[in-house]
């Protein structure tokens, strides 16, 4: 948490006209959703069948060099897409409009350890709803990092450049760990849970269905590629893996994103949820191919504000909730993905270590933030 | 191993390596109207029939079962990207060649989707289908004399009967605003030329509407007649008490095609059929907040219109948005978020 509040310039009224602002851009993108909406969504997921499809064909001759190389770019892609711009964003419900039972938040599941229900509890609900709420949000360093100077420090947390290393390699299984909060739930009361021992079941399903596909049958259906396929495979979850995993650290974690505390949030306005969003997440800029890849989760910002508009549609949003920020004066975090990236990375550095300065207590901050 | 048993073995292999895909997900995509698919059609040609009607021909999926003359069929479209189901009879013979069905749909003013599959609807568009329906149909046994009553679009189904048997004694009453408003006009004309058909045609414009007491000048011996009677909710109301009235209402069969209109209004009664449990709601509560008071197991999750934690079928009435005051009305496979709806009149939640 930064030592100036930077909503400290904003009035009360002003929050709520901005509240309402807001409003308004979310409402102007409902009413004007349609055909051309529903024909992209369908179009990315028929595209990514088809060079999914296309790929595990091509690396059952994987064997030969050209075609390893060539299966494995497009099965890593075609992964991407299906966790990023298809999955994220059919989970948040952003195409249950459709009325289309095939894309829709209650039946979609998605090529990803995680089973979408768990998914879209931790994510959708406690996440999207606490937004960097520290003790409210496990998004925050998702348990094993510390990525703010109000979270305490523990010894543990000099080793987490190497548990966030770890955590992207195999990003897909953290999420699974996550979301079944396993840390909470090892313990030896809580393990019996029933509930729980349901929850961990279907990932343990999840699991062998995957590991099954991509690293048992497809090797096996391409004979003498067996173990060209089997690298191939596991290579392309890798990328995926660590790809979604910066795409995710650039959401919340550079520099310049605030989090909040606990009692900050107590009988939260309307107006007050969005401010929180606002400064509580940070952009990736770039190309339209590198907001595709990153299932437009580069428009962070945008997507915590409106987590159900449809992701096509960020793009044009970004341009309104930007001269909100600049009419507001609030610092609108944004950047190319390695700057990002590298500015996420410094901050699991430096937060290893404990903070530098015992850190002022400024008790009028809270009363602002109440107040705010 | 038999054969069935190998291909469901097959099958279950073939489930392994596109999970968690199904292999149909990928057959979709270059095959759509196979065997085994989930029932939908192709639309081959739209053709105008009046200013404002056209038949739409559909080539259904291999699963489709046919139908019997006089039923209806449920289509589901997309319209602006939202798909919405409409039930519209089925206006060709059972013994088409081709196997296509043809319905024919008059555009209502505000009926998003008649207006669209009139105005808009393209050859190539895939629609979703069920097997068609209904008990609007011919007797096994042929009646000597038969009655044919009709309004506007209610002559479809009448057509689907008309085009498939041909019975000795046929009268129609039929009405519609002008003449150039008969959909199937020269067609019926036809069948009067080749003597199949007694044709009384009421302009509602210019005669006025039907009233049913006139039955005895236009058809004097209607009494006599097995009838099958389809229009406007007025006309059936008028014929079924004329024909209780004279004690012959085993003879008339009707067909409603809006049984229930939807008034949304502001709260109402909201029913949660599967605990069966009915309370009343004001315009203002969510319905996530009414179930958990009335102690119905609802599911919730970010109280706030963003986890979609809370999705819940519609099953009758109307709820509202409370935060964008967009009214939405049940209909199959509506969901809806009860932590930002409330009750728009009388509602049946699923819970």
């Amino acid at each position: 948490m930064t030592a100036i509040d930077p909503t400290a310039h904003l009035t009360t009224e002003q929050i709520e006209e901005l509240g309402r602002e807001l409003d308004a851009i979310r409402d102007e993108v409902i009413a004007g959703r349609g055909e051309k909406d529903a024909a992209y969504i369908r179009k990315v997921i028929s595209a990514q069948r088809k060079l999914e499809l296309v790929s595990r064909g091509v690396l059952l001759f994987s064997i030969f060099p050209p075609a390893w190389l060539l299966g494995t770019a497009g099965l890593s892609v075609a992964k991407i897409m299906d966790n990023m711009e298809i999955g994220h964003n059919i989970l948040h419900g952003q195409w249950d409009w459709m009325r289309d039972p095939k894309i829709h938040s209650t039946t979609w599941e998605w090529d990803h350890v995680s089973p979408s229900e768990q998914w879209k509890h931790s994510h959708n609900e406690l996440h999207h709803t606490y937004t960097n709420v520290i003790g409210k949000d496990n998004d925050l360093g998702y348990g094993i990092m510390r990525v703010d100077e109000d979270q305490k420090w523990h010894p543990f947390h000099l080793g987490q450049p190497l548990w966030n290393f770890i955590n992207a390699c195999f990003f897909e299984y953290g999420i699974a760990a996550y979301d079944l909060e396993l840390g909470k739930n090892l313990h030896k009361r809580r393990r019996k849970n029933p509930e729980f021992r349901a929850r961990a079941k279907a990932v343990g399903r999840k699991i062998r269905k995957q590991v099954l596909k991509d690293y048992v049958i497809h090797p096996l259906l391409s004979g003498p590629s067996f173990l060209t396929t089997l690298a191939a495979t596991f290579t392309a979850n890798l990328v995926r893996n660590i790809w979604t995993h910066s795409v995710i650290m650039c959401g919340h974690f550079p520099e310049g994103v605030q989090v909040f505390e606990r009692r900050s949030i107590k009988g939260e306005t309307r107006g007050q949820w969005y401010l929180r969003q606002m400064l509580g997440s940070a952009n990736i800029s770039g190309s339209k191919a590198m907001h595709f890849m990153t299932g437009n989760l580069s428009h962070q910002i945008e997507h915590h504000l409106f987590p159900d508009l449809p992701s096509n549609r960020y793009a044009e949003v970004a341009v309104k909730v930007r001269a909100l920020f600049e009419k507001y004066e609030l610092e609108y975090v944004t950047g190319p993905l390695p700057k990002q990236v590298f500015s996420a990375w410094h901050k699991v550095f430096r937060l290893s270590l404990p903070n530098k300065k015992p850190k002022v207590k400024t008790p009028d901050r809270e009363q602002e933030l109440v107040a705010a | 191993m038999t054969s069935a048993a190998l291909r469901s073995r097959a099958w279950k292999l073939l489930e392994m390596v596109t999970t968690p895909l199904l292999p149909s997900d990928y057959l979709d995509l270059v095959s759509p109207l196979r065997a085994g698919a989930d029932l939908r059609g192709r639309i081959e040609a739209v053709h105008p029939e009046t200013g404002d009607a056209a038949t739409v021909v559909i080539r259904p999926g291999r699963g489709w079962r046919g139908h019997t003359a006089g039923q209806y069929v449920r289509i589901g479209v997309d319209v602006d990207g939202v798909r919405l189901w409409r039930a519209y009879s089925i206006t060709s013979p059972t013994d088409r060649q081709d196997g296509r069905v043809t319905i024919t749909v008059k555009a209502i003013p505000d009926g998003k989707v008649s207006t669209h599959l009139v105005r808009r609807a393209k050859p190539g568009t895939l629609i979703q289908l069920d097997q068609a329906t209904g008990d609007f149909v011919l007797p096994q046994a042929k009646p000597a004399k038969v009655l044919y009553l009709t309004a506007g679009s209610g002559i479809t189904p009448v057509m689907g009967m008309l085009r498939d048997t041909e019975f000795d004694d046929v009268v129609m009453v039929h009405c519609a605003p002008q003449p150039q408003d008969v959909i199937f006009r020269n067609e019926l004309h036809d069948l009067v030329a080749d003597k199949k058909l007694r044709l009384t045609e009421v302009h509602t414009d210019t005669d006025g509407m039907l009233d049913i007491a006139r039955l005895d000048e236009l058809v004097p011996d209607w009494a006599e007649r097995e009838t099958w009677a389809c229009g406007p909710a007025g006309l059936l109301d008028a014929a079924e008490e004329h024909w209780t009235e004279h004690g012959v209402q085993e003879r008339l069969h009707t067909e409603r095609f809006r049984p229930g209109i939807v008034v949304a209004g502001d709260g109402g009664e909201v029913t949660f059929s599967a605990t069966g449990k009915t309370v009343d709601a004001d315009g203002a509560t969510p319905l996530l907040d009414i179930g958990e008071e009335a102690g119905v197991l609802m599911p919730s999750g970010c109280r706030m219109g963003i986890c979609f934690g809370c999705v819940t079928p519609l099953k009758a009435g109307a709820v509202r948005d409370l935060r964008t005051g967009e009214i939405t009305e049940a209909e199959p496979g509506v969901l809806i978020q009860t932590c930002v709806s409330a009750a728009a009149g009388p509602c049946d939640i699923e819970r």
